[in-house]
């Protein structure tokens, strides 16, 4: 069985976000990234696919020359091979043209199966994982909350609202856009980051791929056009006094605003 | 020059951040407070495999070198644990250097596979309070009795003696005045930390409590010749080969506390608002930070080059000294920094800030005081007359 996985590189949690003077994108100079924590979960769900069965996990990111370190990172938790695509002409692509590449990274290793995170912690898009799923003609299935392997299909549970879960049966080739906190996520032992620096990590181009026409900044329908933090309002009011006179002042309030 | 990590450091650092990541300032304050080994956070690190880091492969470990340790314990030091943290791996990363150098095969065979996995812990016994920094005049003293040894003595700062089931043992095994060198004559033991021959009084200290430091009393230990490293009365010889590389590493602990220090405090001065205005805004909390920071940007690139220098065979003495002088300054001056830009609430336990200076404060004296680190400097470096 091959599982590909689809990784990004996003700023690390602790990072501190400035935007650019352009407002096109926070800078990125000196803050440290990791990998988009949902994508950790979808790693981990494919990880312990191949600690029950036979199988080759082959993890694909899109990003710069740092992208390798989220690569080798996911090398040293257990994945077997890795696919970066780093080329200056993706720079600017919108979530479709993202989903183009890592679907013809999914046409040349056609898995058996493809995990996603559910969104990035950067971006927050939430489409890239259904539309790759659409571009490989796979069945799909987003909030995962459980995997599991019967056969030639796939169980999964799916968060609804209000803490409901859904049970949905895919055929296989199928992908799955995972979900945060559904496992315990491995780390990497000392001994798997050093046998990962001996697993293949293959540099493509979108040429490579035959998507170049397809991704950019001139191909993009979605363009950013601003990031900004909004200015903070005014009126809030500040109820003062001993606790007691807080708390009776907020049931108050909230009475008079007609919130109960 | 590239004075980038390469991807194994940079990946030692990183998933060695996110499991230290994993215990915050509530689980070191509860241990500090308590005095508690942190098991669970010792076992996290073990079970990777990160115990293991310079233990040759042969034995288990990874074989790594110096560079890679200090990496890892410098993420280490920069998580909510400072130097508790640090100091709970450390020993078990370091102690058996002598051993992994000068053991005999069987010595090693035996000893160092349960050390790589982080299963043998073993207490460093040198220090007397006798001798101080002058170890030729220690007293502990191994006796030939038949076919063994017999120990009799009294050690002092045996960090984790409590959890260890050896000790690397330093004893006179001839009498000073009857060696041509005063520092001729020591030989170095790996003992069991036998509870029938070993008093163990632990050491009330200012902090790092959650790793306890101890005086230990050895009455009539025996010990056979397997356990002996290296050859007997060069004991002393094959503790040097630990020196620098101990040194190189403490700096890069002490740069990761006071990154530690610096990230909380920034984190407060631009949430912490006075006068209606985050006092980070102000100089006089901002200017020290930034000075305190740089410094410890210096500190670091000098750990990184005697690292650098001890794994390819470099002379290192001096970096090594120079490092672990500027560190553990840095890294105070950004502890105690922290405590002021917090003002009233640095001095309370809850902001964890007063534990970070505490614990920083350590280092400018252990493993050798920042004076006698001059002294080498001056003496060894300019090449100034011995001042002792």
């Amino acid at each position: 069985m091959k599982i590909l996985v689809c990784l990004k590189q996003v700023p690390h949690q602790d990072a501190r976000l400035d935007i650019k003077s352009d407002g096109s994108w926070i800078q990125e100079e000196s803050i440290k990234f990791e990998i988009n924590s949902y994508d950790t979960y979808a790693l981990e769900e494919a990880l312990r696919i191949k600690d029950e069965k036979e199988a080759e996990v082959v993890v694909a990111s899109i990003g710069p020359d740092r992208t390798t370190q989220a690569l080798r990172t996911a090398l040293g938790m257990g994945a077997d091979r890795a696919v970066h695509v780093n080329d200056e002409s993706v720079e600017g692509s919108d979530a479709l043209a993202i989903a183009k590449i890592l679907a013809a990274i999914g046409k040349e290793e056609s898995p058996d199966l493809v995990f996603t995170g559910l969104m990035a912690d950067d971006g927050n898009f939430a489409s890239v994982g259904p539309m790759v799923a659409e571009l490989l003609e796979m069945p799909h299935a987003t909030a995962v909350m459980s995997a599991s392997l019967e056969g030639e299909k796939l169980i999964a549970e799916r968060e609804l609202e209000g803490g409901a879960l859904e049970v949905v049966e895919l055929q296989l080739p199928c992908l799955l856009a995972v979900q945060t906190g559904i496992n315990q996520v491995r780390y990497a032992s000392l001994k798997g980051i050093m046998a990962a620096k001996k697993k293949p990590l293959d540099t493509r181009s979108a040429a490579d791929l035959g998507v170049q026409e397809l991704v950019g900044t001139g191909a993009a329908k979605i363009k950013v056009q601003e990031i900004y933090v909004p200015p903070k309002t005014q009126g809030a009011e500040i109820l003062e006094g001993s606790t007691t006179d807080v708390a009776e002042g907020l049931v108050a309030k909230i009475k008079e605003l007609g919130l109960l | 020059m590239d004075f980038k990590y390469d991807d194994d450091l940079q990946n030692i650092e990183n998933e060695a951040s996110r499991l230290a990541g994993q215990f915050d300032d509530d689980y070191w304050r509860e241990h500090d407070e308590k005095h508690e080994f942190p098991w669970e956070f010792y076992n996290a690190f073990a079970e990777q495999g990160w115990i293991g880091v310079i233990v040759p492969e042969e034995y288990g470990g990874s074989g790594l070198g110096i560079s890679h340790a200090a990496v890892l314990l410098n993420a280490v030091a920069h998580s909510a644990g400072v130097q508790n943290a640090a100091s709970t791996l450390h020993l078990s990363i370091f102690g058996m250097g002598p051993v992994i150098h000068h053991g005999s095969e069987e010595l090693k065979q035996r000893t160092l596979p349960a050390t790589a996995s982080g299963a043998l812990h073993v207490s460093f016994g040198v220090t007397e309070d006798d001798a101080g920094t002058d170890t030729s005049r220690i007293r502990t003293f191994a006796r030939r009795d038949g076919d063994h040894w017999v120990i009799n003595g009294k050690k002092i700062w045996n960090t984790k003696a409590q959890q260890a089931q050896k000790i690397l043992l330093l004893a006179r095994t001839t009498p000073r005045e009857e060696c041509a060198k005063p520092l001729q004559g020591m030989t170095l033991f790996l003992a069991d930390l036998d509870p029938n021959h070993c008093e163990i009084r632990p050491i009330d200290k200012c902090g790092r409590n959650a790793v306890n430091s101890n005086e230990v009393f050895i009455q009539d230990l025996p010990v056979s010749d397997d356990d002996v490293i290296g050859e007997v009365d060069k004991g002393f010889y094959y503790l040097l080969d630990g020196l620098n590389p101990e040194r190189i590493v403490i700096a890069s602990e002490c740069c990761g506390i006071g990154r530690q220090a610096i990230d909380k405090a920034v984190h407060y001065a631009r949430e912490r608002e006075v006068f209606d205005r985050p006092i980070g805004m102000n100089q006089a909390i901002a200017h020290p930070l930034a000075d305190a920071y740089s410094e410890l940007e210096a500190a670091d690139l000098l750990w990184q080059k005697a690292a650098w220098a001890y794994d390819t065979g470099e002379p290192c003495g001096p970096l090594a000294n120079m490092a672990k002088l500027r560190a553990s300054e840095a890294s105070f001056k950004a502890c105690d920094r922290a405590v002021q830009t917090f003002g009233g609430m640095g001095y309370a336990k809850e902001c964890n800030v007063e534990r970070y200076w505490r614990e920083s404060r350590m280092s400018r004296i252990a493993p050798i005081s920042n004076e006698m680190v001059l002294n080498f400097v001056s003496e060894h470096v300019l090449g100034l007359p011995r001042s002792y």
